[in-house]
Parts: C-alpha cells; structure tokens; sequence
C-alpha cells in the first residue's frame, strides 16, 4: 500500500498530522503535508486510510500496492 | 418556502426543520431575512462537496453572497483590505499558506505549557472569588482572548483594551453604532501596533509576518490589519462558545463527565464530539455558485447562494451512528464543525488544544463544578450567527 500526497491540494489543517504522527508531518514553513512513511504496514494502514476520509481537501490517497 | 435562518429550541438539538429537510429534501431552496432566495444543503456528503468544489465561492463582499443579517441591517462595508476567509483561488492558497506555518499541529503543541498557565490563572482568580461565578466571565471569554493576544504579540498592558472592546464586539446588547466603534477601535489599534513592530519585527506572529512578507517584497500593513483582526474575530467567540456549552454538556453527561475525569486520554476524543454536538458555526459556512454544478441531482446555477448546514450535516445519520446521542468514545472527527475544504478552520488545531486543557484542568481542579441556574433558565444565543450561551452561572 502507498501513501501519495498532493501538497498542491493540502491546505494545511493538520487532520492528518493529529491521525498519525508517525506517517504525517507538516512542512514548519507553510504547513502543507509530509509523508512520513510512504509505504506504512500494520495498524499504520489503518490510520492511512482514515487520515484520507479526514483530509479537508483530498490531498491524500491511499493506493493498493501492485 | 422554509423561511432562514431557523431558531434552536433546545440547546441540544438542531432545528426541528433540519431531520426533515436531510431525509426528504436534501438541496431545497430557501428564504433569507432580505427577501431572496437561497439553496441549503443539508446531507454530510452534499456539504462536502460544496466546500471543496471551486464552483463555489467564499466572497463574501459580492452583492449575490447569501446574507443572512436581519432585514435592513447590511453587512457593514469598510475599506479595510480583503482576509483569507473571503477569498477565492488562486489567492486564497497564498494567503493562507503565508500563515500556516503558525498553526502547524507541532507548533501549537509548542504553546501548550503557556495555554495551561493561562486556563490555570484564570481558576485560580475564579476560585478566589465569589460564588456562583459566571463561567463565560472568568473562563470561556478571557482564555481564547489570552491565547491569541500573547500569539500575536499585543502587549500584556493592553490586553484590557482588547477585552472590552472584543466583548462590546460580541455582545447582543450593544448597539449598532457602538459596535461599529469598537471594530473601527480594534482595526486603528492593530494598525498602531503593527506599524510599532516594523522597525525592528520582534519574534511574535505579526512580527514574524512582516519579516516574511519583506523578504517576499510584498508586504502591506492593511493586509496585516487584516490578518491580525480576522485572527481576533474568528478564534474568540467560537472557542468561547465551545468552552461554555462543552462544560453544559458534560454537567449533563455526569457518567461521561467522570469516564473523562478518570481517563483525560479521552479528552481529545471528547472535544471533536462536543464540536460536532453543538455545530456553533452553522448558517455562516455559506458560498455561491459561480459555476453550475450538481448537487444531489439538483443543478445550483451560477448566481445563486448555498448555506452548508453544518449542524445538519454532523446528525446526518449516514456519517454518525445514533447522531442525537452525546457520546464522548465515539469517532468523531469527520464532522464539519470546522468547515470543510480549503477554508477549514485554520485555527482548529489551537482550539482543539484549548478546548482540550481547559476540559482537563476543569475537571480536575474543581470536582464539584455544578450550574446555579437551570439549563432551561440560561440565556442560549439563539437569536446569534454563532450558537452560545451568554451567561452561565455556575457554583461548587
Ligand atoms: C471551536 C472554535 C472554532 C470553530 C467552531 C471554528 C469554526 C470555523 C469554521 C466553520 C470555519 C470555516 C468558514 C467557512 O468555510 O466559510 C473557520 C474558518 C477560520 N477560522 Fe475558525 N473556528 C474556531 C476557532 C478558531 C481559532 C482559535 C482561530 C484562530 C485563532 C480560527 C481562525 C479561523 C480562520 C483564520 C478561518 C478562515 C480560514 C480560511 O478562510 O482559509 N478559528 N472556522
Ligand atoms: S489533512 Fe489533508 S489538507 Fe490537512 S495537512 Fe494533511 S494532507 Fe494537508
């Protein structure tokens, strides 16, 4: 599974951020997303996948491995 | 044709019309105060949509913009220089990126030892005074007031002056015009103030904005103005609100309140049920359409205005099980009590984490905490564009 980020998109609320901190950061600049951990495993797939439903602007997508 | 904004009855609920209109007729038109007509939406996926499709504007200074102040009473215009929350891309993502980096969750995270001295200041004076003491008073207005003047760098010795005249903003019963001065008083202060930090920035928020704005060659005091005034206006009263009607809800909820005292791990979980109980922001999350688009199988055309009912969207019982119930475990955090989109909250990461110290410290440090007045009694704002409470008289 693959974490992508649009920074263009992201506007920098940090719902990601608070989901999981060990896959998200934000830039200290601008506040828009990194990804942390572009290929997470375990209980982080989860939490991948929920920063996606709360991410204000669809900045992030969730992508099964191929 | 439903006739906006609706009253709350009860502070716990939404507006009777709201379940209806979700299950029946989800994008309906409405009336406004001024005689024109409106869209609302009011499922979750249909707001959600609204608020991060570009068809949809956020200017509020077009005339078109839905407008829900009393009839004969519009919005004041002033010349003042435009803010992010009326924006529209491509300058809004500048304009909010410029700031962003103040509100990054780590940031926030580094002001927390200050926010508890704040709310711990604040009980201490409440506690050494006398009883019943009105919550709003000694704690829900001044600690979001606190926060933001330290983060923007207003001097301590004035904060007074920002007290009184944020409050003579807020309140229901100052008048129009003394209510026009007090903004004008807080737009010329902030002006003084900024122009005073532009020989040497010091290292607070509107310091540290104008350094970047200079290394950026762009920078424009107006626009700070505006910056620093719309950063006063939009985290005061809504966190305030939050704090009263957060402690009503857990005074109400006394297992749950002790589920919390027991375990403030949940506290986070807590304030995201609280934001999505209460919905304070709900007919003000307003746009209109520039593009024609579909909405739920309805075209809004180009022109016509959209209230995103927040407060219907978070009971919307496709996104939230049970959505009447108050219940502080469950997930919560896709309500749009914040807003969705581009313009979600820029601010919700600081009042999460106020909301969250001032519950823990609450709860904590003043056990006994009860109302003085029944809830039936409290003066609710349910006549407010910003749901609250104006007084709550609380004892312990
Ligand atoms: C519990 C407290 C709060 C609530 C319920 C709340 C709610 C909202 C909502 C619903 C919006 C979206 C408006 C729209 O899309 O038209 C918004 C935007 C905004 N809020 Fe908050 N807010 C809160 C606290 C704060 C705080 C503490 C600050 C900052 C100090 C803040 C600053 C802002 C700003 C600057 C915007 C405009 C963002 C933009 O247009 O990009 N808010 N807020
Ligand atoms: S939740 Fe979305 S918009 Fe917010 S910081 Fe993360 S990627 Fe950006």
């Amino acid at each position: 599974m693959r974490v992508i980020a649009d920074p263009h998109r992201c506007v920098g609320a940090g719902q990601c951020v608070l989901t999981e901190p060990a896959l998200f950061d934000q830039d200290p600049e601008d506040g828009t997303v990194i990804v942390l951990d572009e290929n997470p495993s375990g209980d982080l797939v989860e939490a991948a996948r929920d920063a996606a439903l709360v991410c204000p602007s669809q900045a992030l997508s969730v992508v099964d491995s191929w | 044709m439903l006739q906006f904004p609706l009253v709350r009855h009860c502070p716990y609920a939404p507006p009777e019309e709201y379940g209806q209109l979700r299950e029946k007729d989800p994008v309906t038109r409405v009336r406004l105060p001024d005689g024109r007509e409106s869209w609302v939406v009011t499922r979750h996926e249909h707001v959600r949509q609204v608020l991060n499709d570009p068809s949809f504007s956020a200017d509020r200074t077009h005339a078109d913009f839905p407008n829900l102040a009393p009839a004969g009473q519009p919005l004041p215009r002033d010349d003042s220089a435009p803010s992010m929350l009326t924006m529209d891309p491509p300058e809004h993502g500048p304009a909010r990126r410029a700031v962003l980096g103040e509100f990054t969750v780590r940031q926030i995270a580094a002001l927390r030892p200050r926010m508890q001295q704040i709310v711990d200041e604040r009980l201490d004076a409440m506690l050494a005074g006398p009883r019943p003491a009105d919550l709003v008073e000694e704690l829900s207005l001044p600690v979001p007031s606190m926060v933001i003047c330290e983060m923007l760098g207003v001097p301590y010795a004035d904060h007074d002056f920002f007290q009184v005249n944020t409050a003579a903003m807020i309140k229901r019963e100052t008048p129009q015009d003394e209510r026009r001065a007090a903004f004008g008083r807080v737009r010329d202060y902030l002006d003084e103030l900024i122009a005073g930090k532009e020989d040497a920035p010091p290292d607070d928020l509107l310091g540290r904005q104008i350094r970047k704005s200079r290394a950026g060659g762009d920078y424009d005091r107006r626009s700070l103005v505006s910056l620093g005034f719309l950063l006063l206006v939009a985290g005061h009263e809504t966190t305030a609100n939050m704090i009263s009607l957060g402690t009503l809800a857990l005074l109400g909820n006394p297992a749950q309140m002790d589920a919390l005292r027991a375990d403030p791990a949940r506290t986070l979980g807590a304030v995201e049920e609280m934001l999505r109980y209460f919905t304070i922001v709900d007919t003000v999350v307003a746009r209109l359409c520039v593009a024609d688009t579909e909405v739920g199988g309805v075209t809004i055309r180009a022109g016509e205005g959209v209230l995103t009912l927040g407060q219907a969207a978070n009971r919307d019982p496709e996104a939230f099980d049970e959505p009447d119930a108050f219940d502080i475990g469950r997930p919560a955090r896709h309500h749009v009590a914040f807003g969705f989109g581009p313009h979600q909250c820029l601010g919700q990461n600081l009042a999460r984490a106020e909301l969250q110290i001032v519950f823990d410290t609450l709860l904590r440090r003043v056990p006994a905490l009860r109302l003085a007045t029944p809830v039936e009694e409290l003066p609710f704002k349910s006549d407010a564009a910003i749901y609250g409470v104006y007084h709550m008289p609380v004892t312990w």
